[in-house]
C-alpha cells in the first residue's frame, strides 16, 4: 500500500529525515515510536503533503502512485487520512458544513454526485456513535471550544466519515484520559477492515495494547534504527530509547 | 501627485459650480419649494468648502475629486427614462415579504405601487411630493441633520437634489412588513445622480427598511445620496443597505441618524459588489437609554474601493453602542474603515464596543483601519480594536487533508469570516439570502449585480 524509500526531508533548511525506508502492506498496522524531535510527525506530515516540509531525496508511492507529486487534497481523495496531533480550530465553519464539503469533494473525485442531505445527516449520526461524540458538537464550529479529548475523538469521527484506506494517528493518545483513550482506540478498531492499513505514532505502549500493531519501528535522529514485532513496545516501555541509541552508535 | 490631485479638484468643482449657475432655474422648476429653498445656501457653502480633499481627516482614504472629475450627464429636466423596474428587477430575496418601492436614479417611481396597504398614516413616497403635500413633516427636518455647511458633499447634494425618498411612520405605529426600496441606476449615458432620503420614525413607532442598490446599465454612474434619519423616543428602526452595483459605479453616501430617548437603531451596511464606495454614517445619541448597533460587511476584489467612515456620538448618559465591520479583500481591492466613537463630557454610564476585523487574502489588496475612541467622561465601559489578517494557513491545510480543494477551503474560511456580520441580521429570510449571495460572491458567480440586465 505505502512504500517510503530513502526519504530525506528538511524544514527551514534543517535536515530532519535522513533516509527513511518502510513498506506498509494492505491490512497492516505499523507503529512508529521515538523520542520527541526524532522526526515522527515530520514523516506523517510529509506523507499528507504539508507544504512546510521539503523532500530533498527519496520517494513515496501509494498503491503504486507517486504520492509526492500530488496536492494534499488529492492524497486525501486517494484514501489517506491524518489524525492530527493538534487538530486545528476553524471558527465560523460548522462541523456539518466542513464534513459535507470534505465528503462531497471526495465523492466528486470518485465521479459521484453530492451526498443527499438526509443521507448525510444519517451518516453523521451513525458515525458519531462510534466515538461517542456529543450531538451538540456537530453544530459547533470545527474544534472550536472542544476539550482536548473531544478534539481527538473528533479526529476519529472524521476518519469514520471519510473511510480512508490508510490512516495515520499522530499521537492521538496524547492528552487523553484512560476512558477517552479506550473510546478512541476501540473506535479505530471498529473502523478497521481487512484491506485498510495504518501508521500509529505514539510514545506509549497503552495505545498499542489496544491497536495490536503488526510491526514497530523505532525512529531516532531521523533514521529508523530498529524494526520488529509487538515485543519492541515492551522493550521500550522497560528500558527506554537509550538502548537503541547506543546500539546505533 | 499632489498637484495632479489639486488640478482634479479644481476642475471637478468648477464644472459643478458652473453648471449650477447655468441651470439653477431649471433645477428649481423640476423640484419643489422646500428643496429649492436650501439651494442658495448650499451653493454658497459648496463654493467655500469645495469637494472634500484627502487632507480632511474624514476623507483621508478616498480621492473624491477623482470620482467627480469626469463629465457626467445630469437629468435635471427630469426627462422620463424608459424603465419598468418590475420587469428589469425581480426581487431575489425569496420568502421575504416586503412592501416594494423603486427609486430610479434620483426619482421615486410612482407608476406602480405595492398593493398591500400600509398602516394608517404611514407614508412612503417621493420626497418632492411629500414636501409639497406635507410640508409640515418635511420642512423642519430637511437639511437639519445633514448640514450643507459641514461637508462639501452635503452641500453639493443639496444644490442639485430634486427628489428622493420620504418615509414617515407616525407615533406608536408599527410597520410589520419591511419596506424594501430598490435604488436603480439606469441611463444610456454616463450619469450623475443626486438622491435624497428623509426618514422619520416618530415616538414609539417601529419600522424595518431594506435598501438595495443596483446599476442596470453598463454606464459609469456617480451617485451621491444624503440621508437624514430621525428616530423618536422609544422608536425602533432596523435599516439595511445592500449595494450590489458594478465596477463603474461610484457611490457617495452620507447618512445622519439622530436617536431620542430609549430608541434602538440597527444600521447594517453590506457592500457585495461595487466600483468605488464611500459611506459616511453618523449616529447621534441625543436621548438617554438609546441603543445603536452598527454593522458593516465588505467583500471586494478586482480594483474595488470601499471606504466606510463612521461616527457614534454619545452626547448623553446611559446609552449603548456596538459596532462591527468586517472586510474580506481580494485581488487589488482597497478597503478603509475609520470609526470614531465619541463619548462626550457628562455621558456617564456609556457602554460602547467597536470592532473592525479584516481579512486580506492577497498581497496586492490593501486595508486601512482606524478605530478611534475619544472619552470625556469617567464612568464608562468602552472598548475598540481592529485586526488585519490573512487566511489561516493551518486551517487551510487541515481542510485540504480532509480532501477539500484549496479554492473551496479558502472560500469556506472567507465565508466563515464574513458570516459573523450576516448573522447580526434580524430578518431571517434576508439573512439566509445574504448568506447565499455572499457564498456566490466568493465563488465568483456574482461578478456583476444579481438583479440586473447585464447578467441575463
Amino acid at each position: 500500500m505505502l512504500e517510503v524509500k530513502n526519504l530525506h526531508a528538511n524544514i527551514n533548511g534543517k535536515e530532519i529525515l535522513k533516509g527513511i525506508s518502510l513498506t506498509i502492506k494492505d491490512g497492516e498496522v505499523h507503529a512508529l515510536m521515538g523520542q520527541n524531535g526524532a522526526g515522527k510527525s515530520t514523516l506523517s506530515n510529509i506523507i499528507v503533503g504539508h507544504p512546510a516540509y521539503e523532500v530533498t531525496q527519496g520517494s513515496i508511492t501509494f498503491n503504486g502512485k507517486d504520492l509526492l507529486a500530488m496536492a494534499p487534497e488529492e492524497r486525501a481523495h486517494e484514501g489517506i487520512f491524518l489524525s492530527f496531533q493538534q487538530p486545528v480550530e476553524i471558527p465560523g465553519v460548522s462541523m456539518n458544513n466542513f464534513m459535507r464539503a470534505a465528503l462531497n469533494a471526495k465523492r466528486k473525485a470518485q465521479g459521484l454526485e453530492p451526498i443527499p442531505a438526509t443521507e448525510f445527516l444519517k451518516l453523521m449520526r451513525e458515525r458519531r456513535k462510534i466515538v461517542e461524540l456529543d450531538n451538540k458538537l456537530a453544530n459547533r464550529s470545527v474544534n472550536e471550544g472542544f476539550s482536548g479529548g473531544e478534539k481527538k475523538r473528533n479526529e476519529i469521527f472524521q476518519m469514520a466519515m471519510l473511510e480512508p484506506t490508510f490512516a495515520i494517528l499522530d499521537e492521538t493518545d496524547s492528552g487523553l484520559d484512560v476512558d477517552a483513550l479506550r473510546i478512541v482506540a476501540e473506535g479505530f478498531n471498529k473502523l478497521r477492515k481487512p484491506e485498510t492499513s495504518a501508521l500509529v505514532i505514539t510514545h506509549y505502549q497503552r495505545l498499542l495494547d489496544y491497536l495490536q500493531p503488526d510491526i514497530i519501528h523505532v525512529l531516532i535522529g531521523g533514521q529508523i534504527v530498529h524494526t520488529g514485532g509487538p515485543e519492541v513496545a515492551t522493550m521500550i516501555e522497560n528500558e527506554g530509547f537509550e538502548q537503541f541509541t547506543i546500539h546505533n552508535a | 501627485m499632489h498637484n495632479a490631485q489639486l488640478g482634479y479638484a479644481m476642475n471637478a468643482e468648477k464644472q459643478y459650480i458652473e453648471l449650477y449657475e447655468q441651470c439653477r432655474e431649471m433645477i428649481d422648476l423640476h423640484s419643489t419649494a422646500v428643496l429649492n429653498s436650501r439651494r442658495e445656501q448650499a451653493f454658497a457653502d459648496f463654493c467655500q468648502l469645495g469637494l472634500p480633499t484627502q487632507k480632511l481627516e474624514r476623507y483621508k482614504y478616498t480621492n473624491v475629486a477623482e470620482s467627480f472629475a469626469p463629465n457626467y450627464g445630469l437629468n435635471l429636466r427630469h426627462i422620463d427614462i424608459p424603465v419598468n423596474p418590475y420587469e428589469v428587477f425581480r426581487c431575489d430575496v425569496p420568502n421575504l415579504s416586503t412592501s416594494l418601492y423603486f427609486v430610479v436614479n434620483d426619482r421615486f417611481y410612482n407608476k406602480i405601487l405595492p398593493k398591500a396597504s400600509l398602516p394608517e398614516g404611514v407614508l412612503v413616497m417621493s420626497l418632492a411630493e411629500a414636501a409639497t403635500k406635507h410640508p409640515e413633516l418635511v420642512e423642519g427636518r430637511y437639511g437639519r441633520l445633514a448640514r450643507s455647511s459641514k461637508d462639501g458633499l452635503n452641500a453639493l447634494n443639496t444644490m442639485y437634489c430634486q427628489d428622493g425618498l420620504f418615509v414617515y411612520v407616525p407615533r406608536n405605529t408599527v410597520v410589520e412588513r419591511p419596506l424594501q426600496i430598490i435604488n436603480i441606476l439606469r441611463a444610456d449615458v454616463d450619469l450623475m445622480v443626486n438622491r435624497r432620503v428623509l426618514i422619520v420614525v416618530e415616538d414609539g413607532a417601529e419600522v424595518k427598511l431594506l435598501f438595495c442598490d443596483h446599476a442596470i446599465d453598463d454606464r459609469s454612474f456617480l451617485a451621491t445620496q444624503v440621508s437624514e434619519v430621525y428616530v423618536g423616543e422609544n422608536a425602533h428602526l432596523e435599516l439595511y443597505e445592500l449595494e450590489e452595483t458594478h465596477v463603474r459605479s461610484h457611490r457617495f453616501s452620507n447618512m445622519y441618524v439622530d436617536q431620542q430617548r430609549s430608541s434602538t437603531a440597527t444600521i447594517d451596511s453590506i457592500t457585495l459588489h461595487n466600483g468605488l464606495t464611500r459611506n459616511r454614517t453618523d449616529v447621534t445619541l441625543s436621548g438617554e437609554y438609546a441603543e445603536t448597533r452598527m454593522f458593516g460587511c465588505v467583500i471586494a476584489d478586482k480594483q474595488q474601493h470601499v471606504d466606510n467612515n463612521t461616527l457614534i456620538d454619545h452626547r448623553v448618559p446611559n446609552c449603548q453602542s456596538m459596532e462591527l465591520y468586517k472586510y474580506v479583500l481580494d485581488g487589488e481591492a482597497l478597503g478603509a474603515f475609520a470609526g470614531r466613537v465619541l463619548v462626550r463630557e457628562g455621558a456617564q454610564k456609556t457602554t460602547s464596543q467597536e470592532t473592525n476585523a479584516n481579512l486580506v487574502a492577497t498581497d496586492t489588496a490593501r486595508m486601512y483601519t482606524q478605530p478611534m475612541l475619544e472619552i470625556y467622561a469617567d464612568d464608562v465601559k468602552c472598548s475598540h480594536g481592529s485586526t488585519v489578517g490573512q487566511l489561516n494557513e493551518q486551517a487551510l491545510f487541515y481542510m485540504r487533508q480532509r480532501g477539500i480543494p484549496l479554492d473551496e477551503a479558502r472560500m469556506l474560511l472567507k465565508f466563515a469570516f464574513a458570516g459573523e456580520v450576516l448573522d447580526s441580521i434580524r430578518m431571517e429570510p434576508l439573512r439566509d439570502r445574504l448568506h447565499y449571495l455572499v457564498e456566490k460572491r466568493f465563488r465568483g458567480e456574482l461578478s456583476k449585480c444579481e438583479g440586473c440586465k447585464l447578467c441575463k
